[in-house]
């Protein structure tokens, strides 16, 4: 099972409130995002609204604001908060021993939302 | 090594028995035969092996022991008379080097062979060692067992002879702080180093990991987090600093490397049975081996390894419970995994966590604070069930939370009462949140400020003060701080009744504080608060991290209030002012270099031009504030477009920014029939004094040759009219949907008084306005006469304003992109990796940083 799981990197890589991206096949981004609990998510970096790269936003709680229209966007569903609709792919996240990994077939595959972890 | 311990004959004849044999001799391998004992004490014939040459301890008190609380003897929980009482052999000292499972054998070290028809494996885990140059160096110790501590003990007895000596713990989580505490009682001078910026962030939100940090600073331990130590220096082959990656280097005697454990599986992994992270089990714990089981923090369990002692017990009775089951009655359920909960051993801290605190989608926080005893309660609620808990300062109810936790309780009846814990929440108490407020003694303190007690805010009720206004008058509770206000509104509501008109009127920051922004910034100033945590936790925050609207705003007051002390908070920045950049809706950004005054000259120009050209910038455009804006730069691109912007003289115009944007000029004097006055010099000055400030909201300015006004200066926030006999200074105008020309502030004879009184009035500005409050939104709520009145009624206002804000400038105005191009959080605008070469098949992942 751990082959089936992307090391991605020391956990040190992202301060907390922040995000960070990785390119991955046909131009798209996954955002990778560390709150200020210590938790990390992975979603692709585009909001459902209108393709914002959410890795930009100011993350609060396990929320992060789309930095382009305000549109708060769950880390742990990808759907959008409040009156707003909308939800973007997410992608199975595992820390361990001070490392991120990214499930290897929601990064590689066409599908990122399917699997879980 | 010991001799193995002799056999008592009981019941079924030892020879007879299945042969249980255990590798480890700690707290969950010792339990587990417990366990099996107290159930079927004549099932199997058992041998325990124990790499460490004593009996069964709990390793969990080996900190008290660190910190002279307890003595070795105290934490014994087996003693030899355990392993001779239930006929174990106890082989210590000797740690199982191979499992052979062709033969059912284990081979000690010593080379001793011991058959199994059972074998357990209980290794727990082995603290893991950062790979960093001069790991190997004497002094460098671990904490996991009595030896560990032994070696920390010599180190601090050694220190004696010069004062103490230094130590240096690696790892702000339980054990890294837990071993600094016993060092520091033990008289040694201990720097925590931690790698994030929250110690025991794995148990810890900011809030709570702010308050135990201060905490510990305040008992004279060095708290430094956010680092990356690069090396450990030697000399002579002993350890005697830590130095940091940013160069720092710390003294040390001794290194304590705390930073976490990996499951001991090397064994199981080598006898070919399943291993990922821990060694692989079942719900009975048996691993892929059915001969074989384990138990402890070496084995995984639903895709889970654990690091506390709870769940091991679980653990043992589950394991217990399937290695002595007979048939003859329902089959044993096994074990389904646990929700830990964290205590922090260290003598006058109470902290608790327990479950989830993420949150997660309809997950609601209720925080409750009390700044004066230096409490934080923070329980997460989803569903109507308990799904987390943080408490820091008071643990009394830690336990409850976790039991409501654990069951699922659903708490809606208890909802509004339950951070006050179980005394006013449980029992068929009050579900009012008031009636814990009337349930306080008439004596107990409700203001500290003033040292008011109940009766004394009730009686001045009771004699007539009906408001939060009157009761400030009359008693004074509630009149400096305010952070008791919540508590006196409870009391008007219980004294009243109906009577009681309820709910202030003031506008407050946002949904997390009770406070307006007046207040916030008052207190900022009045109570010394310098950091974001601090201010939430003494102003009572309702929420743990504070929102998207609060963070900014709290960034920028602290800001403002302590120029060159307070460390700007670039996650509480909007991307805009985090990037320097202006963020387009296709994700790029676009730049505009600051042109003084709205001039320019050649080599600006070509500069400009070979970056379009260098970055293919789709489009390059003249704004509205008189200069040129770069447009589609990809976030990677800006550090590199910033450094050739920065060669050919150029700063960032902040046009992303809550802060100084633009002057705008016309030609003035210099060139124009009707000029009066070098308003293109006096514009070029003024931008020259106020770049780099951070505002409230966008300020910008203009300075226009005469009345005819061609640098639209009365739309400005400051605008300068230029006239035969002086200047005229505007204020408070703006564009925008709801266009306000300016206000005439006074006129003044000279350059130097004109900017003399624009810097006051940016800071009169900067110390009052709201978060978010441009000047036109500000002069209208506060009125113009008040602005002049903070200007002019006292004669020396204007110097005082205009020294407060050179002196914050003389740090903000350091530009900002040339630090990026240097390097400077490059992280921003790197990826974190890159998935090459993009194809599904021989994936490699490149850590960019
Ligand atoms: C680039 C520019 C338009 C242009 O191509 O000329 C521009 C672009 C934007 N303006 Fe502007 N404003 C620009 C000059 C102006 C001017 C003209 C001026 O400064 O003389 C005004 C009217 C004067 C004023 O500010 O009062 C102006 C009034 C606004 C307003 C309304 C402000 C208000 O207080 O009501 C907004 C909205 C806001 O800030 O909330 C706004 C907001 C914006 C934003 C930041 C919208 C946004 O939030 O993303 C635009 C950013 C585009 C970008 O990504 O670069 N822009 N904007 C101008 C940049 C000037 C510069 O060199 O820095
Ligand atoms: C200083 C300290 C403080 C702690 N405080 C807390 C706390 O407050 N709360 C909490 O819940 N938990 C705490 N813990 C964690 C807790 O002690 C562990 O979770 C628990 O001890 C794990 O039990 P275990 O049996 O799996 O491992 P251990 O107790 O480590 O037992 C494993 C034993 O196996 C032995 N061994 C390993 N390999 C071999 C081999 N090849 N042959 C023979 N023997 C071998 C080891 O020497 C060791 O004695 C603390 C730990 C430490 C070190
Ligand atoms: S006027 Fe509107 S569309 Fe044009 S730059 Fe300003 S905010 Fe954008
Ligand atoms: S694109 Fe995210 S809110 Fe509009």
């Amino acid at each position: 099972m751990i082959g089936d799981w992307l090391d991605i990197g020391p956990v040190g890589q992202i301060a907390p409130g922040n995000a960070r991206t990785l390119p991955v096949r046909g131009g798209a981004e996954i955002a990778i995002f560390h709150t200020l609990d210590n938790q990390f998510y992975a979603l692709v970096n585009s909001c459902p609204h209108k393709q914002g790269p959410l890795s930009q936003g100011i993350v609060h709680g396990n929320v992060v604001t789309c930095p382009l229209h305000n549109w708060n966007i769950s880390l742990k569903s990808g759907e959008a908060l409040g009156e707003d609709k909308g939800c973007v792919p997410t992608i199975p996240l595992r820390v361990d021993a001070g490392r991120i990994y990214l499930l290897r077939e929601a990064v590689v595959g066409g599908n990122p939302s399917a699997q879980a972890a | 090594m010991n001799a193995p311990m002799s056999i008592q004959d009981r019941g079924t004849p030892r020879a007879l028995r299945e042969r249980l044999v255990v590798i480890g001799n700690g707290m969950a391998g010792c339990r587990a035969v417990e366990e099996i004992l107290a159930r079927d004490p004549d099932r199997y014939a058992i041998t325990i092996f124990g790499a460490e040459p004593r009996v069964n301890y709990n390793r969990i008190m080996l900190s008290p022991v660190l910190a002279g609380e307890k003595a070795f003897d105290d934490i014994v929980i087996n003693a030899a008379e355990w392993y001779t009482d239930n006929a174990i052999t106890l082989i210590s000292g000797d740690p199982v080097a191979q499992i052979d499972r062709g033969t059912q054998t284990v081979i000690g070290k010593s080379g001793r062979v011991e058959p199994y028809d059972k074998l357990l494996i209980a290794t727990g885990s082995d603290p893991f060692i950062i790979p960093v140059p001069g790991k190997d160096l004497a002094g460098v110790v671990t904490f996991r067992d009595l030896d560990d501590v032994d070696k920390m003990l010599a180190a601090a007895e050694a220190g004696k002879a010069h004062g103490g000596g230094t130590a240096v713990v690696i790892g702000g989580g339980l054990l890294g702080l837990e071993a600094a505490h016993g060092l520091s009682l033990r008289g040694m001078q201990v720097t925590v180093i931690h790698l994030m910026p929250t110690l025991m962030e794995r148990q810890l939100d900011e809030a709570a990991g702010w308050l135990l940090k201060a905490e510990l600073e305040r008992r004279g331990q060095v708290i430094l987090t956010g680092a990356d130590t690069a090396e450990i220096v030697g000399k002579d082959g002993h350890v005697s600093a830590v130095k940091l990656k940013d160069g720092r280097e710390i003294a040390a005697d001794i290194v304590v490397m705390a930073v976490g454990i990996r499951p001991a599986t090397g064994l199981a992994k080598a006898a070919g049975i399943e291993v990922e992270r821990g060694i692989m089990v079942d719900d009975h714990m048996v691993t892929s081996d059915p001969a074989i089981l384990a138990v402890g923090e070496c084995v995984q369990h639903r895709g889970t390894c654990y690091g506390l002692v709870a769940p091991l017990w679980d653990m043992c009775r589950a394991l217990a419970d399937a290695a002595t089951w007979s048939g003859a009655t329902d089959a044993p359920t096994g074990y389904a995994g646990s929700v830990t909960s964290t205590k922090l051993k260290v003598s006058g801290i109470d902290l608790f966590s327990g479950g989830d605190f993420s949150g997660g989608d309809g997950a609601e926080d209720i925080v409750m604070r009390d700044a004066a005893r230096g409490i934080y309660k923070r329980v997460v609620v989803k569903d109507n069930r308990v799904v987390g808990a943080v408490l820091y300062g008071d643990t009394a109810d830690g336990n409850w939370y976790f039991d409501l936790l654990k069951k699922g309780d659903d708490i809606s009846d208890i909802r509004e009462a339950l951070i006050f814990g179980q005394a006013f929440a449980s029992g068929g108490a009050p579900l009012d949140p008031n009636a814990a407020v009337a349930a306080l003694a008439n004596d107990a303190e409700i203001c500290g400020c003033n040292g008011v007690s109940k009766g004394r805010v009730v009686q001045s009720i009771l004699d007539g003060a009906c408001s939060l206004d009157a009761v400030r008058a009359t008693c004074k509770a509630s009149a400096s701080c305010g952070s008791c206000t919540g508590l006196v509104e409870s009391l008007l509501a219980i004294t009243l009744g109906d009577e009681f008109a309820g709910e202030r009127a003031i506008k407050t920051v946002c949904k997390c504080t009770s406070f307006g922004h007046d207040d916030v910034r008052r207190l900022i100033v009045e109570k010394g608060l310098k950091a974001i945590p601090q201010v939430m936790q003494e102003l009572h925050w309702s929420t743990p991290d504070g929102c998207a609207s609060c963070r900014p705003a709290l960034n920028y007051y602290l800001l403002c209030a302590w120029p060159g002390e307070y460390e700007d908070d670039q996650k509480s920045r909007f991307v805009n002012e985090r990037m320097h950049a202006n963020i387009q809706k296709d994700g790029t950004y676009s730049v505009v270099p600051r042109m003084w005054g709205g001039l320019t000259n050649p080599r600006e120009l070509r500069a400009i031009a070979d970056v379009v050209d260098k970055f293919n910038a789709p489009m390059v455009k003249v704004t509205g504030g008189q200069r040129l804006d770069i447009f589609g730069i990809k976030k990677e691109d800006l550090p590199a477009v910033w450094a050739d912007l920065n060669a050919a003289g150029m700063v960032s115009g902040h046009a992303y920014g809550k802060s100084l944007r633009t002057v705008k000029t016309c030609v003035g004097s210099e060139w124009c029939r009707f000029g009066t006055q070098d308003s293109t010099g006096l514009g070029v000055k003024l931008e020259h004094l106020t770049w780099g400030s951070w505002m409230p909201h966008k300020f910008k300015i203009a300075v226009s040759g005469c009345p005819r006004n061609c640098a639209e200066a009365t739309i400005k926030d400051f605008g300068v009219i230029c006239v035969d006999s002086g200047y005229e200074l505007m204020v408070g105008g703006n564009g925008g949907i709801k266009l306000r020309g300016t206000d005439l502030l006074c006129k003044v004879a000279t350059e130097a008084e004109a900017m003399r009184i624009c810097a006051a009035f940016i800071q009169l500005y900067r110390e009052q306005a709201h978060y978010l409050e441009r000047t036109a939104p500000w002069i209208e709520r506060v009125g113009l006469d008040h602005v002049k009145a903070g200007l002019f009624d006292d004669p020396e206002a204007i110097e005082r304003l205009a020294a407060r804000f050179r002196y914050s400038q003389s740090f903000m105005q350091d530009d900002p992109w040339a630090k990026r191009a240097a390097g400077e959080d490059s992280e921003l605008h790197q990826h974190l990796a890159e998935v090459r070469p993009l194809m599904p098949s021989a994936i490699t992942v490149e850590t960019v940083s």
